[in-house]
């Protein structure tokens, strides 16, 4: 742990792991050093239910930049299905 | 030294040892064949996890003629690959100082009980490990030698310390009780050059044995050789101070 830059957030989903879709309960986000992007340190996002262990995860690994472009991306989209009256994420029923 | 006549063996295997707070920990321990005695050697794991870098290590250790030992410092976050493992260590802002001194702590004891020991003992870490690994020599006794390669965070800014970290393992440079060897890059940022200077200041300051050599050209991680921060000439140079070093603090006295 050599930044110990890191944060949690309760969030609602899901998201496809090794063994398949499993319901999404948090994302772990940091920026340390990452296992595969050859970076020394990267923006990492872990999609994960903590209950079902460590192996249910779903995980990127990005680059400062593309986190960036990421989040601007994600909020440009969710800006453009408000001005079109979608249900945004929120408006939907929780899963199960 | 390899002769092409020599016999040349080790055993390698995971074991269960006692961790700290009467807790089992999952370990790796390789050593050559025959009786002994043989120094040995704690290795202690970087941030990415008791990953097969360091199962390599252990091996490398054991080739050279060390009984190495590397616990698995993640284990009560549970088990998994090393990638996810370390994952969810990341994510709960890592493993405390503590902790990792308790198992440290009860690995060398366990590593002193085995009956092919030499009686001298080293600890060697990367990235967190060498932080924790210069830790373990200040705060722990019975360690002969320590390497630290690249450990960042051991100079901390007070805003940095936390409930899992709370004192810069700078501050108990004082009672380091052991030679010191410290591999750094200059193109690293944890540690930068400038907080490798007030690391070395201190050991000045205490009188303490220490050889610190900072590579051009290397940043974070140069003996990951998996990884794009690999330095060949680097690496080999820095292997081989570790061997003279460890060779030399580590022997056996006649």
């Amino acid at each position: 742990m050599c930044t110990m830059i890191a944060e949690q957030i309760e969030i609602e989903g899901s998201g496809k792991g090794q063994a398949g879709w499993f319901v999404v309960r948090r994302a772990d986000v940091s920026f340390d050093h990452p296992f595969h992007a050859p970076y020394e340190h990267a923006l990492n996002i872990d999609f994960v239910d903590v209950a079902q262990g460590p192996g249910v995860r779903v995980a990127v690994e990005l680059s400062a930049e593309s986190a960036r472009a990421l989040v601007a991306s994600i909020q440009a989209v969710l800006a453009r299905a408000e001005a079109g009256n979608f249900a945004i994420p929120e408006d939907l029923p929780a899963s199960s | 030294m390899q002769l092409t006549d020599s016999y040349q063996g080790m055993l390698a295997e995971t074991v269960v040892w006692p961790g700290g707070r009467g807790d089992t920990l999952h370990a790796y321990l390789a050593r050559p064949l025959g009786p002994g005695p043989f120094p040995g050697v704690v290795l202690v794991h970087h941030m990415p996890g008791w990953d097969s870098w360091y199962f390599d290590a252990t091996r490398k250790f054991a080739a050279q003629g060390y009984v190495a030992v590397s616990p698995n410092l993640y284990e009560r976050t549970g088990h998994g690959t090393p990638e996810d493992v370390a994952a969810a260590v990341r994510a709960e802002g890592g493993v405390a100082d503590d902790d990792v001194l308790a198992d440290l702590a009860a690995t060398l004891a366990t590593l002193r009980a085995q009956p092919y020991l030499s009686g001298k003992v080293g600890i060697f870490g990367t990235c967190s490990g060498g932080r924790h690994a210069y830790l373990a020599a200040c705060r722990l006794r019975g360690f002969d030698a320590v390497v630290d390669c690249w450990g960042g965070n051991v100079v901390m800014a007070p805003g940095d310390l936390s409930p899992k970290r709370p004192v810069a393992p700078l501050d108990y440079t004082v009672d380091l009780s052991c030679p010191l060897l410290g591999l750094f890059g200059a193109e690293d940022r944890s540690p930068t050059p400038e907080q490798v200077a007030v690391h070395e200041a201190a050991l000045k300051q205490h009188n303490k044995a220490f050889s610190f050599h900072m590579y051009p050209d290397a940043g974070h991680g140069f003996f990951y050789h998996e990884r794009p921060m690999y330095r060949q000439a680097q690496a080999v140079d820095g292997w081989a101070k570790v061997w003279a070093f460890f060779g030399e603090r580590l022997a056996t006295r006649a």
